[in-house]
């Protein structure tokens, strides 16, 4: 895929050609069959009965392993929606939390306390998500670099101790909110429903990954990409940056707080978590983590990161963990710590993400080869 | 009247707390570019290392002057950790600030999640030394005795750094290379020493922080370290890089609004009317911090 | 070190900034005495050369200086080899005093302060005044004043008269030729006068490569290869140079 293309662009130009012609044959099909196969897979997940020992707890179909699954993707979708500012325009922005923050406590708010129909509810939260990161963002956008990501790093803080000092009792405090069922249809609520909860986390991923796939294509995407490389030889082009770094901004914050409802949905509720800046320097980790500013990488970063965040958590509570001796059995108990640690060797030892891996790989390999003849 | 003068000195604790959080900070910023975020982490690991050495080390503990053996392990240990940091994952990565920062992201998280292991992630009680006890009376007012131990602490710590700053040569190394690192190197210096020494100072200072936080919020947590450094960033980018009196001024300042906006509006209010300072001096500020870290130098 | 063997070598220097190819393969070699002048016109590459000699850019191919191969080294280690080095930005401190500026640059035990004070004695007076305060005359003052206070082997002075007034522009140019007098002198010089004042040798450069090397008397007393190889005449400047700089050279 692109960072494949990229990989073999950056490889010394002495390689030899038939091992190119080789790599070249393999990759002929055509662009779209990776996103087809995914899709199907995902699409046909809820009907499988297949049982993988280790990776989930029960079969595919079953509740947890589809809850398990949608939170991931809800993920998948944000981290994404995070990308489009700093992998692919290069924004350096420490506030979107507030966001995803923004479209779930509106939305639980507008449930509980005027008791709007979910689809209203959504509705508005989102829009109103959408016009909060353009207005904060026509704001912090004034400003560059570090104190960009200072100036959205401060308004994220602004709302994050807003949620949580509970003004006039709304937000619930360090509790959080629950989702309001009465306000959601009935195929949404309950265990026996989660195949539905997976079906809107999996439409939300597909659609924020849609969209930025889309623009980032689109002539808006061209620009980026040259905001991304060098803003001021934009600049000189006579193409002002500044409206195409807040339309980033704006669809940024309005895919974080469309994913905002679909976490409220799937997890039933809202606490103040999401709304920190620890919780903004995860999304960041799970975008390096796969790789910035590529196709898959936000995606598989995301899901990988929230999968292993709690598969871990699973494991320290289980038996095998118990028989350990205390001093190695607690520090892995804590999955930040085992996520940060390893996140921090990927920084030095495969700076591009995961999916610049198998790139690596391959020249790494056919370096030897040549190397070898 | 009595309020005003409670506020005042327990603004200024609080903003004391802010300039040993942020002097460092701005010291590593200033220098190499480099937003370390794991400073939370080094402040944590202080405020657990005083924690720690009260109850175990011996000749520590609330006791005398106990309490001053306790916070000088933790000091310790926090520039212990910040050396580490700076030599073993700052300094290879040294010219790539983006991953420099990535990296003390991945320190952020990993270190107080490490901490909670150990000690688990309920607010431990730090230990109140004799020292400290009790009250004074101010003009009426009976102010704890903590809060002057931390602006004493800031003030010690403020002078050391101008001294510093102002009578060594390192310390001129580091203003100018806060200005311009790579004349620094072109006349003949090797920079990256100073590197190792700042992360050094500040991870003490930050340690310092974190001990006498525990003191000034009765309580140490392992995300504290997080929450104030939010508040340390915001007086970095108010005060500048450039100034050590620059970063004293916005550490008071913040410390005072913060601790007026609460006791006189809403409760958190307070903390929401620091971030509008903020973003009142980046939008209105053309310069300073802005003007000379652009974004290519740092993202 | 015999008087045959160079000073400072350059082979096949090759710097890429941004994706562009700024230096193509330059290639000189300058003695271990008088004034070298790298010359030509504005952008061809005469600072990223300096730059890339003491290391302040990625580069590719080879430097040697004083029987050294100094290619790997820091920038710093290449400096303390005995360089002193006056950038196109002057690179002055500007928020310490003119006094800190020159200890900061003191390298060997016994800093040549007399010999500075007394080429700049307005530096003496001025030790404790922030040098972001000082004109732009000063500030160059500053800057070659701190270039001659250890004793080095050569001197690095990059378009040292650029943007000062005609009165200045003399006094500067005093103090490179009486420096050049003691220590050799690489000179990246636009200001023909100033060459023909100092300069035995002059390289000079076009598009990122080395178009002529040779006596720099000679190099001047051709007119029509000045236009050639400078793009200029005696009395015209080039057409992008700063208003105060064109005045400089028009005094030439």
């Amino acid at each position: 895929m692109m960072t494949d293309t990229d990989v073999a662009a950056k490889a010394p130009e002495t390689t030899e050609p038939p091992v190119m012609k080789d790599v070249r044959a393999r990759r002929r099909l055509p662009g779209w069959t990776a996103p087809v196969v995914l899709l199907a897979v995902a699409l046909a997940l809820p009907f499988s009965t297949l049982y993988v020992p280790g990776l989930f707890e029960g079969t595919l179909n079953s509740p947890p392993t589809l809850h398990l699954v949608a939170f991931c993707l809800v993920f998948g979708g944000l981290a994404t929606s995070y990308d489009l500012l700093y992998g692919r325009v290069g924004l350096l922005s420490f506030g979107h939390a507030l966001y995803f923050a923004c479209g779930a406590y509106v939305a639980a708010l507008l449930m509980r306390v005027l008791e709007l129909p979910l689809l209203w509810s959504a509705l508005i939260a989102v829009v109103g998500g959408t016009l909060l990161s353009l207005v904060l963002g026509a704001v912090s956008l004034r400003v560059n670099g570090i104190a960009l990501a200072m100036v959205t790093l401060a308004f994220a803080q602004a709302g994050s101790i807003l949620i949580s000092r509970d003004p006039g009792r709304l937000t619930g405090g360090e509790e959080g909110l629950s989702l309001n069922t009465a306000m959601v249809p009935d195929s949404f609520v309950g265990v026996f429903n989660t195949v539905n909860l997976y079906w809107v986390a999996l439409a939300y991923a597909v659609f924020a990954v849609g969209v930025v796939w889309w623009l980032t294509a689109s002539p808006v995407g061209r620009v980026w990409q040259g905001i991304r490389a060098n803003e001021q030889r934009v600049a000189v082009l006579g193409v002002n940056p500044y409206p195409y770094k807040l339309v980033a901004f704006t669809v940024g914050g309005g895919l974080a707080s469309l994913g905002g409802v679909a976490y409220l949905l799937v997890t039933g509720g809202v606490t103040p978590v999401i709304t920190t800046a620890e919780f903004t320097l995860t999304l960041l980790v799970m975008v390096a983590l796969g790789g910035a500013g590529t196709r898959w990488g936000p995606l598989l970063g995301a899901v990988l990161y929230t999968y292993a965040d709690h598969r871990l958590l699973q494991l320290g509570g289980s038996d095998a963990f118990a028989a350990l001796p205390a001093w190695i059995a607690a520090p892995l108990s804590q999955p930040l710590f085992i996520l940060g640690t390893l996140f921090v060797l990927m920084v030095f030892f495969f700076p591009g993400g995961l999916v610049a891996l198998p790139g690596r790989v391959r020249s790494a390999l056919r370096d030897r080869r040549t190397a070898r003849t | 009247m009595s309020t005003v003068v409670l506020l005042v000195i327990t603004g200024l604790g609080l903003g004391a707390l802010y300039f040993l959080i942020a002097s460092g900070l701005s010291l590593i910023f200033g220098l190499m570019d480099v937003l370390n975020f794991a400073h939370g982490a080094f402040l944590a690991i202080g405020a657990y290392g005083t924690w720690w050495a009260a109850d175990h080390l011996p000749g520590a503990g609330p006791a005398g002057f106990g309490f001053l053996v306790a916070v000088l392990f933790g000091v310790a240990a926090g520039t212990l950790a910040a050396t580490l940091v700076e030599l073993c994952i700052i300094r290879p990565l040294y010219g790539r600030h983006r991953e420099q920062i990535l990296a003390t992201v991945g320190l952020s998280l990993a270190v107080p999640a490490l901490i909670q292991a150990i000690w688990g992630a309920d607010p431990l009680t730090f230990p109140k030394p004799e020292l400290v006890r009790g009250a004074v009376g101010v003009l009426g007012v009976n102010i704890p005795k903590d809060r002057f131990l931390l602006i004493l602490a800031a003030v010690a710590v403020f002078v050391a750094l101008w001294l510093f700053n102002s009578r060594t040569r390192y310390g001129l190394i580091v203003r100018a290379g806060v200005q311009d690192r790579a004349m620094v190197t072109a006349l003949g210096i090797d920079v990256r020493k100073s590197f190792t020494l700042v992360f050094a100072i500040g991870g003490a200072a930050a340690a310092l922080a974190g001990a006498l936080g525990g003191l000034y919020f009765g309580v140490v947590t392992p995300t504290q370290g997080l929450s104030l450094l939010i508040f340390a960033f915001i007086v970095v980018v108010i005060g500048g890089t450039t100034s050590l009196t620059g970063c004293a001024i916005a550490s008071i300042t913040v410390g005072l609004i913060q601790q007026f906006a609460n006791y006189y509006t809403v409760a958190g209010l307070g903390d929401i009317a620091v971030v509008i300072v903020l973003a009142l001096v980046l939008l209105t500020r053309q310069g300073g911090l802005t003007a000379k870290k652009s974004a290519e130098r740092v993202a | 070190m015999s008087a045959a063997e160079p000073l400072l070598e350059a082979a096949d220097l090759h710097v890429w900034i941004e994706g562009s190819h700024i230096l193509q393969g330059v290639s000189f070699s300058m003695p271990d005495r008088g004034v070298t002048a790298l010359m030509g016109r504005n952008g061809v590459g005469k600072t990223t050369t300096v730059k890339a000699l003491l290391g302040l850019v990625p580069r590719t191919g080879r430097v040697v200086f004083d029987g050294v191969d100094i290619t790997t080294h820091p920038t710093y280690t290449i400096v303390s080899r005995g360089i002193g080095y006056v950038p196109e930005e002057r690179g002055i401190f500007a928020a310490l005093t003119v006094a800190e500026n020159l200890r900061l640059a003191e390298r060997h035990p016994k800093p040549r302060y007399e010999l500075v004070h007394e080429l700049f004695p307005e530096l003496a007076a001025r030790a404790s005044q922030p040098a972001g305060t000082l004109s732009g005359g000063q500030q160059q003052m500053l800057a070659i004043g701190r270039s001659l206070l250890n004793d080095n082997k050569l001197l690095i002075v990059d378009e040292p008269t650029k943007g000062l007034a005609p009165r200045i522009v003399r006094e500067v140019a005093d103090a490179v030729a009486r420096a050049a007098e003691q220590v050799p002198v690489l000179l990246v010089e636009q200001n023909l006068s100033l060459v023909r004042r100092v300069a035995g040798q002059a390289v000079v450069l076009d598009a990122g490569r080395v178009i002529h090397t040779g006596s720099a008397l000679e190099l001047l007393d051709d007119a029509d290869r000045v236009r050639e190889l400078l793009g200029v005449s005696r009395t015209v400047t080039d057409s992008s140079g700063t208003t105060a700089g064109a005045e400089g050279r028009r005094t030439a």
